[in-house]
């Protein structure tokens, strides 16, 4: 049910773009005012998350560590694992955000035969995940800088050496691209997972199918355009061109196709600041990874603890000292 | 928030909005946004390519990665074009009969673009008549 309505909800959207540009004449609708506010929504958005997120009290040191904090001299300290300067948590970030580091070690509990013919509990690092994650990720990465030839003239020299390298095996004209391989089969195997392993698919919820089932509608639209279906490139770059310098132009000509893709990218930006792809903005955000661990050794006071006025013994014994001798009552100084 | 928060905010903001507006700023700052191509007609006067301009303005490089394989494969030379007539497979000898100019033909959308095919990895870039 749940990937049926994340399906059904990119169809709509595909169908929205088809009829608004295919059958009415709405080309200026989906060309410039869709992702003019798309982009507006996208930047406000994330702006105001990442706000939000930094208005958040964080008293405590809380890293999520897994290995010897600094501790003596003689003890061994782990500093990727438990890092006690911002140089080790920036190295931890870094290794983090450009690795995947921490999906890297994704523990799973499995049962294996031993020799005696019966089972035995095993733990082992699963890099499935890890695999299709970093492969999806860098793919997209590639794919949003090539896209960067939409919007500059002159084409930035490393926009043009991304594009060379991407095309390097020079199949087919115009040339594939390998990055549109590898993220066709990292989307689909991310999808194909939360379908068929039952505890995934336990979890999963419309909102962790339907990005996955528009980017890969973006991915299917866009080869689509380039290897089967072409679209008047020069046309597109004139759009995107008048879009980068606030002065929009429709070409005419342009096919519905690029308006479907067009209409996808604009969903998938606005759609991106209230979703879980904040983790954009959110893993540099996220006091467990962006906090050193030195607890021990750092006083860290409570910012906002309160003054309380406190009346110690002392004080109150010199405040009714004469009171308390005419009661006998005993008294620690004279 | 401490200072230690200040600074990671302002940093993930200010890094977020130099990278999404890198290409507006970009075409500002150096961009040539007015340039397009410009594509001059052939000097011969022809009007009819060997398709019709809609298709070949998508397709040409699908047509003569085509040829290729035909003309050095099979080492077939006549192409049918789908009004029947029939034309040399050659990218010499048939395409740049007309287009004579690759500066003012080709180069204007490969530029704009910057597609860099390679035919002229093996082909000679015939030379102008007037230089």
């Amino acid at each position: 049910m749940k990937v049926l309505s994340a399906l059904v909800a990119v169809a709509v959207l595909v169908l929205i773009a088809a009829i608004g540009t295919g059958l009415a004449p709405l080309q200026y609708v989906f060309g410039v005012v869709v992702p003019y506010a798309a982009f507006a929504v996208f930047v406000a958005g994330f702006v105001y998350r990442v706000a939000k997120w930094a208005k958040s009290a964080v008293p405590y040191r809380i890293p999520t560590t897994c290995g010897q904090q600094k501790s003596l001299d003689w003890v061994k300290h782990s500093k990727l694992e438990a890092p006690h300067t911002t140089g080790q948590v920036v190295v931890r970030m870094l290794l983090e955000v450009f690795l995947f580091r921490s999906l890297f070690r994704n523990t799973r509990t499995n049962l294996e035969d031993d020799d005696d013919g019966g089972k035995k509990l095993v733990y082992t690092s699963s890099k499935w995940l890890w695999l299709g994650g970093i492969t999806f990720h860098l793919a997209f990465f590639t794919i949003v800088l090539r896209h960067l030839r939409f919007f500059t003239e002159p084409v930035p020299f490393l926009v043009q050496s991304v594009e060379g390298v991407d095309g390097f095996f020079q199949m087919t004209l115009p040339a594939l691209y390998q990055t549109d391989l590898v993220i066709v089969g990292a989307l689909t195997y991310l999808f194909l997972r939360r379908l068929f392993d039952p505890k995934v698919r336990y979890i999963s919820l419309a909102n962790d199918y339907f990005p996955l089932l528009l980017i890969l509608s973006i991915a299917a639209t866009g080869i689509l355009m380039r290897h089967v279906w072409r679209v008047d490139v020069v046309g597109i770059k004139e759009l995107a061109m008048g879009l980068a310098s606030f002065s929009p132009t429709v070409p005419d000509g342009i096919g519905t196709l690029f308006y479907i893709h067009l209409f996808l990218v604009s969903t998938l930006v606005a759609y991106f600041p209230f979703s879980k792809l904040m983790h954009l903005a959110g893993v540099f955000m996220s006091p467990t990874r962006n906090l050193p661990n030195n607890s021990r050794e750092v006083h860290h006071v409570n910012p906002w603890n309160y003054d309380v006025k406190v009346h110690t013994y002392a004080e109150y014994e010199d405040e009714f000292r004469e009171v308390m001798k005419a009661a006998e009552l005993p008294v620690e100084k004279e | 928030m401490n200072k230690r928060g200040e600074m990671l905010t302002g940093l993930v903001i200010a890094v977020f909005l130099v990278l999404v507006l890198s290409p507006i700023l970009y075409n500002f700052a150096v961009g040539n946004a007015r340039s397009v191509p410009d594509l001059k007609p052939p000097p011969g006067g022809e009007k009819q390519c060997v398709e019709s301009k809609e298709w070949m303005r998508g397709n040409h490089m699908q047509l003569l990665f085509d040829w290729r394989e035909t003309v050095v494969r099979e080492g077939n030379r006549t192409y049918r074009a789908s009004d029947g007539k029939e034309y040399n497979m050659s990218l010499t000898s048939e395409c740049l009969s007309c287009h004579t100019n690759k500066d003012e033909f080709c180069d204007q959308c490969h530029d704009y673009l910057k597609v860099k095919p390679y035919c002229w990895d093996c082909h000679i870039v015939p030379p102008k008549e007037n230089a």
